[in-house]
């Protein structure tokens, strides 16, 4: 005798404690198995792309912090580094050191909410308080320097809004000694376990050439074996001159993407350590940067592009020589991501699902621009 | 007179359970507290002792809210069928050398069995809430009891070999015969039982029916004022029973040194299983539901039978 | 090294398409620049881009549209990570029913991006499997980011 099954569709979201904000799933399953799955997005769309036609060049540095809000202070910087190359300034050294300062500190912030969210998908509760304790130690190092705990506002046209206070190197060198120590904890506390593993190891595989096929950038490449970060392959801003490693792992699974994002937390703080080292006394922003009337770059375009913690961010910039910029297009990793769940949820089971999306680090705002 | 007598008993009972549930959860709550490096409720009353209170009487005081797809009988019973079976399994646990309800020469088998009658209770809710994530949630639930209830069972008849009863009262008395809690020679049955209990409970690591990560709250996601309350009521009225199983089976029940009553001693033991309740929810991911299932009936089935085996050689071994 | 690519990319998408296909070849930014017509952008040119073993532009970075008010244009940002190249491709379309043919089959990255495209601007991909509104409401009407789109403030209950 059979027994007569039907296909559920099932709406996961756009309100659903484990779609990071406003994401929905139209699934379609068979028990828990997944035969279909199509996300739909949208729910957040504010339509920054349209809004940056209508501002001046500075005036729209404040909309690129609610992209990617985790990780506010690398969607700055990647604008004004968009229109720096138009209108082709030089940017002072110091500003230079303390954007790098801010966005690595800003990735592992960025790398810790991941950590605790992506373990509160998977059912563990204390590690998310963990992560959120040693980010807020971060946060208050952004705060001390911009003003703001999430949305920076900080990278200037030029150069940076401003100087660091008092102490304040000496500060993030304490916070960095503090922050690793904590990691090391982390580490030992989930990685061995064995329910982790279980539910991690061989789960959403992504091979090689599929990953590059789908544009994916950032940790999720990486832990897919491609050796690739825009950091040590088109060096921008000063990252030419640290010493750091790219953490790449061939296995391509939610496993490997794991382990990619907490050595990669390791490397920004090696980064952060030699930045505090080097960083040199001086101007903090070019001297036309101040006066945001005269940022009239000359009519061109250019697409720019750096590493954020999620993926390669892009800004296709065009100017026609006047005071606002003709077309903004941002490239957002976590849009060009979130793409592939569509192919790499087939056949997994509902439990399964919530460990492949929480694995690929998205961000709604980001996603809806 | 005896009916009289079972009546304040059990009036007496249900009103130290009410607050023993409503100091578990506080109980909870700060033991999860202090390991995620927090501090817990702290704003009602000293310590938050008066924070459930709150909790509750803001449950009690919400709207009634019943889905108009429910399946309005059923979803009404469900929260009922899941709490009664849950407290009826108290009758029989022997709280100290005096304080008992009913000396049921079958106690572990009323026990076990009446247990069982709670998953009726969250496949109803499940059922009749008319929600996907509330029937997948049950689904898994009732999946999950069935494959566990019976490590759990087999786990006890270790002792029951042992003790050569089913009876609890006397299964505590064999224990202070042997002089012995049937702990070290039951720690493989200990173990299995252990696992089985929390998979049982729907706790963390094993919470899958309501895991929220995945089905929203599971079988009571449309549940919500004081049916919730019931559902919960339930949840950790069935643990509390669990706990006091474990102390009876395998901790000695009532039995210690004597500068504390036996009672105390009960109770006392029984707070170390909750606790280890609360630390493994502070401390571990979710299962996945097919892991689960597979460990079931692959690792703990079979070491349960071995042990029912090995403990069978000893005895007769031992005459 | 970049004017040399250059050079090698238009003569081998001329050799297919014949002389004259690359409307305009240039250094923008040190970077390879070339503009082509929707008419000459086949999905042949793309595969060519993404399998040739000399060029193997496998990664699709990113695709803008653009509304320069006389004509479109879908302009691919390509990597090629064997190669370390990088490659800027304009592809000029008319502004009345602008078609630029998709490459979604060959960058499965392409398919939101393209839709983000079509959603924004109105660009039509044939070849899409799936060309539906993305980011705004499948209702919505016009596209945004055309230049003559005229905001309506009031039923946006801005005014």
């Amino acid at each position: 005798m059979s027994i007569r099954t039907e296909q559920m569709t099932l709406n996961m979201g756009p309100q659903h404690p484990s779609t990071h904000g406003v994401f929905r799933l139209v699934l379609t399953i068979e028990g828990e198995t997944i035969k279909h799955a199509e996300p739909v997005i949208g729910y957040l769309h504010r339509g920054s792309e349209k809004l940056a036609e209508g501002l001046l060049y500075t005036q729209f540095i404040p909309y690129t912090d609610r992209l990617d809000y985790l990780n506010a202070m690398t969607n700055n910087y990647i604008y004004c580094a968009g229109v720096e190359e138009l209108l082709e300034w030089e940017i002072p050294e110091r500003a230079e050191y303390l954007r790098v300062l801010v966005m690595e500190l800003n990735r592992i912030a960025s790398h810790l909410v991941w950590w605790g969210t992506f373990m509160l998908d998977l059912g563990a509760l204390s590690p998310f308080l963990y992560a959120f304790r040693d980010r807020d130690l971060i946060l208050d190092r952004l705060n001390e320097i911009s003003g703001a705990r999430m949305t920076f506002n900080y990278v200037r046209i030029g150069g940076v809004k401003w100087d660091a206070p008092d102490g304040w190197i000496e500060r993030v060198k304490e916070t960095v000694k503090e922050v690793r120590e904590n990691i090391k904890e982390y580490d030992t506390l989930v990685t061995g376990n064995e329910i982790f593993q279980a539910r991690t190891i061989g789960v959403g595989k992504i091979s090689q050439k599929e990953a590059i096929n789908w544009g994916l950038s950032g940790p999720i490449a990486r832990g897919s074996g491609i050796r690739f970060d825009l950091r040590k392959e088109e060096p921008y801003s000063i990252y030419d001159r640290f010493d750091f490693d790219i953490p790449t792992f061939q296995e391509g699974d939610v496993y490997a993407r794991y382990k990619t994002r907490i050595a990669e937390m390791h490397e920004s703080l090696k980064i952060i350590e030699q930045a505090c080292e080097q960083i040199p006394e001086g101007e903090i922003i070019h001297k036309k940067g101040k006066r945001i009337m005269m940022i009239k770059p000359p009519a061109g375009e250019v697409y720019k592009r750096c590493e954020a913690s999620k993926g390669e961010i892009g800004v296709y910039i065009v100017s026609n020589g006047k005071t606002q910029p003709y077309r903004v297009k941002l490239r957002r990793p976590s849009f060009v991501n979130v793409q592939i769940l569509q192919e790499l949820l087939i056949d997994e089971p509902i439990a399964n699902l919530v460990a492949i999306f929480g694995s690929l680090d998205v961000v709604l705002g980001e996603v809806d621009a | 007179m005896d009916l009289v007598f079972m009546i304040i008993y059990a009036v007496c009972l249900m009103l130290l359970l009410l607050g023993a549930v409503t100091y578990a959860i506080l109980f909870e709550r700060k033991v999860i507290g202090y390991m995620q490096i927090r501090i817990g409720p702290n704003r009602h009353g000293p310590w938050g002792m008066l924070q459930t209170i709150a909790d509750v009487s803001k449950l009690l005081m919400k709207e009634d809210v019943i889905p108009k797809a429910a399946d309005r009988p059923i979803f009404i019973l469900a929260p009922v069928i899941a709490f009664v079976p849950s407290f009826a399994i108290y009758a029989t646990i022997s709280w100290s050398e005096n304080i008992y309800a009913a000396d049921l020469n079958i106690g572990v088998l009323y026990f076990i069995g009446i247990s069982s009658i709670t998953t009726l209770g969250v496949v109803m809710g499940g059922w009749a809430s008319n929600n996907k994530y509330s029937l997948m949630g049950a689904m898994r639930s009732v999946a999950q009891v069935i494959s566990y209830e019976i490590p759990l069972v087999l786990s006890i008849v270790g002792v029951v070999i042992l003790a050569g009863s089913l009876n609890f009262r006397e299964i505590v008395f064999y224990q202070e015969s042997i002089g012995l809690w049937l702990i070290i020679p039951q720690f493989l049955g200990f173990i299995v039982y252990m696992i089985a209990a929390i998979a049982e409970l729907n706790r963390s690591p094993f919470d899958l029916p309501e895991a929220e990560s995945e089905l929203v709250s599971g079988y009571h996601t449309e549940y919500s004022g004081f049916r919730y309350a019931f559902f919960m009521l339930a949840e950790y009225t069935y643990a509390i029973a669990i706990s006091a199983l474990a102390t009876t089976l395998f901790l000695g029940g009532w039995l210690g040194p004597a500068f504390l009553p036996g009672v105390v001693w009960f109770l006392l033991k029984m707070c170390v299983f909750m606790f280890i309740w609360f630390w493994l929810r502070a401390t571990l991911p979710r299962a996945r539901v097919d892991h689960l299932m597979g460990f079931g009936w692959k690792v703990l089935i079979p070491l349960a039978l071995l042990n029912i085996v090995i403990t069978s050689i000893i005895k007769v071994w031992m005459g | 090294m970049s004017q040399e690519l250059l050079e090698r990319i238009v003569s081998r998408i001329e050799n297919i398409q014949g002389e004259g296909a690359v409307l305009e070849a240039s250094l923008n930014f040190s970077k390879p620049m070339i503009t082509l017509d929707t008419s000459n952008w086949t999905p042949q040119i793309a595969q060519l881009l993404h399998d040739d073993p000399e060029l193997k532009f496998n990664f699709l970075s990113c695709l803008t549209g653009m509304d320069y008010e006389e004509h479109m244009e879908v302009i691919y940002n390509f990597h090629s990570i064997p190669h370390n190249y990088y490659l800027y491709v304009k592809v000029k379309t008319a502004r009345e029913k602008p078609t630029v043919h998709s490459v979604q089959p060959i960058w499965k990255t392409a398919d939101w991006l393209e839709r983000e495209t079509y959603d924004l601007l109105g660009i039509e991909f044939p070849g899409h499997y799936n060309l539906k509104r993305i980011l705004l409401p499948d209702d919505w009407e016009g596209h945004p980011l055309r230049k003559d789109y005229v905001t309506d403030k009031k039923a946006l209950g801005l005014d």
